[in-house]
């Protein structure tokens, strides 16, 4: 699985409320969330994402509440892949159970620049900045977990397998 | 390359030979854990999942002790969807009122929860069985409702850190004291995604009731899980409890760890997380004059016997202080035939606290015992966050049964010192 898309860059600490404010869950429709992405610090976000962007951030990337539509609001937005240097716990589970890839990978986070194109390749667990010209190696994803994404998610994912 | 106690589980339950943090790993679940508020959405996901059976009769645990004995209709709703889903599937672990306990203080108990086991649960003090020597996180409930369907769980590799007692544990100080320290020390987020492995002679000296503790407030420090090596003690609790096979796991000399820490308790005194936060934590000596309109002892931190043991022995032959409810909750109904039978219910009774079944109740402020405005409690639970035990203007502090025994008696938030 390759994804290859324009970095949008944020710095540390950013909770689920910058994500997706808790004044719009009162919906759990994607597209609805997707509207009020990262509204919090960049009001124009959700007009200028183009699907297939990648959200480069720093650590602690989706602290704060354990609401699974901060993942989805990212994934509807057109956000590809997510890449920080860290990842509180819940959001990190609840990216892959619903489909969204993310990697941990502080050396290509420190490296990019808003606006560099990179190209994250899973499989064979690689990350090139284009602009830069530079590689990066990531812990490749294992096989279940590329399947679970390229699924949709866990739940999507068990209901056609049946299992893992 | 050496491995900790948590890598080592849980290299087993994923059958490789070794994994580093940071790996993602498929592993094999022991147990699986839900109550009554996170089981009907784990339900929902597994039938939206076309789950038809679950992985295992025997590997689920379904207990309904938050809400219950129901509070009001939506929670009698709510269990009747767990009650009907648990006889469908045949659950063998299903525990309703009249035989259940809080699901941390019951799963220990009933030998369902092992040294060696990998335990998943849709409660985020499921890390409470890592006194066992067992690896156990919390989950979603989307993440619980693929367990009960597969029996398998995606987990990443956490790295370890070391916490190391040091000093020989003075009167009163129990293990809620050494978490309540630790937090403080390493703030909420000091362990995020990361295992707690806690040891040293104080850990050695403390008893499993207080080992219990202190893994169940692992999360408080944000930590995946927590984790003690099985010892002697440990052995005695768990041999007349198993059923099953079990396989002590000990971290070997040259594990790797993100960083060590080390704590002399020998001066350590009493300690109080004040509001809002477990990480707010000071000396009972430092904490000033706060009077208090209630004390809880009891929740899946302090509701053991042990807890009720220390409470009664500093209530014994007192009175709790006018203008104070004093509300005690034995953790499962084996604590509480236990604590009858060794008279601790009738020195709570004589002392004037109430006595209730066990239930999670007011530590969520759910039910029996929910704070008014500006009302002051002192507990024995997990957490002080805005509004955990009521209204959002009252005030949580946490504390050991020791000093909330002791509060009720003065009616302000003291050291068992001051009134024996
Ligand atoms: S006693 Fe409190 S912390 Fe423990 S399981 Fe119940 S609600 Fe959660």
């Amino acid at each position: 699985m390759i994804v290859e898309g324009k970095v949008w860059k944020f710095g540390d600490n950013i909770d689920t409320d910058i994500i997706i404010p808790a004044r719009y869950l009162n919906t759990s429709d994607p597209q609805e969330l997707a509207k009020h992405c990262m509204e919090g610090i960049r009001p124009d976000f959700a007009q200028l994402v183009r699907e297939g962007d990648i959200i480069v951030a720093g650590r602690n990337f989706g602290c704060g509440s354990s609401r699974e539509h901060a993942p989805i609001a990212i994934k509807a937005a057109g956000i590809k892949a997510v890449v920080a240097k860290s990842f509180a716990r819940i959001f990190y589970r609840n990216a892959f159970n619903i489909g969204l890839p993310i990697v941990e990978a502080e050396k290509v986070v420190d490296a990019s620049k808003e606006g560099d194109v990179l190209k994250i390749d899973l499989d064979r667990g690689e990350i090139v900045n284009l602009t830069q010209n530079q590689t990066f190696k990531i812990q490749p994803l294992p096989d279940f977990m590329k399947e679970l994404i390229a699924d949709g998610g866990l739940i999507p994912h068990l209901a056609k397998k049946g299992g893992y | 390359m050496g491995m900790t106690i948590t890598e080592k589980i849980l290299a087993a339950h994923a059958g490789l030979n070794e994994v580093k943090p940071g790996e993602l790993i498929k592993a094999k679940v022991d147990m699986a854990l839900a109550n009554d508020i996170t089981a009907p959405l784990a339900i929902k996901a597994f039938k939206t999942a076309k789950g038809k059976q679950v992985f295992a009769k025997d590997k689920i645990a379904l207990v309904l002790d938050h809400f219950t004995p129901n509070k009001d209709i939506p929670s009698a709703i709510q269990c009747q969807e767990v009650r009907k889903f648990a006889k469908e599937q045949g659950i063998v672990h299903f525990y309703d009122v009249g035989e259940v306990g809080i699901e941390h203080v019951l799963l220990p108990e009933k030998g369902l929860v092992l040294p060696g086991d990998l335990v998943i649960g849709a409660d985020s003090h499921t890390c409470t069985y890592g006194a066992l020597g067992a690896f156990s996180t919390g989950v979603g409930s989307t993440d619980l409702g693929a367990v009960m369907l597969t029996g398998e769980i995606w987990l990443k590799v956490p790295p370890s850190i070391k916490l190391v007692y040091k000093g020989k544990l003075p009167k009163w100080i129990t293990g809620k004291d050494l978490i309540l320290y630790t937090i403080g020390d390493l703030g909420v987020e000091g362990a995020l995604c990361k295992a707690m492995e806690f040891c040293g002679e104080a850990i050695a000296e403390l008893s499993m009731d207080g080992r219990f503790t202190m893994a169940n407030m692992a999360i408080e420090a944000g930590a995946k899980n927590g984790i003690f090596a099985p010892d002697e003690k440990t052995e005695a609790y768990v041999k007349p409890r198993a059923t099953r096979p079990y396989k002590i796991y000990q971290s070997d000399p040259d594990a790797k760890y993100l960083f060590v820490k080390e704590y002399d308790v020998a001066q350590l005194e009493p300690q109080v997380a004040l509001p809002h936060s477990p990480d707010n934590v000071k000396g009972v000596s430092e904490i000033g004059e706060i009077k208090i309109d209630q004390v809880v002892i009891g929740s899946c931190t302090n509701g053991r016997l042990e807890d009720l043991r220390l409470a009664a022995s500093i209530l014994k032959g007192k009175k709790v202080a006018k203008g104070v409810r004093c509300i005690v909750i034995p953790g499962s109904q084996q604590v509480y035939l236990d604590a009858l039978k060794e008279g601790l219910i009738e020195i709570f009774i004589e002392a004037g606290a109430a006595v209730s079944t066990p239930t999670c109740g007011p530590c969520l402020g759910g039910h029996m015992g929910v704070l008014g405005p500006g009302e002051k409690a002192i507990s024995t639970t997990n957490r002080n966050f805005i509004g955990r035990m009521g209204h959002v203007e009252s005030e949580v502090y946490l504390a050991s049964p020791a000093v909330a025994a002791a509060s009720a008696i003065t009616g302000k938030i003291a050291s068992p010192e001051e009134v024996l």
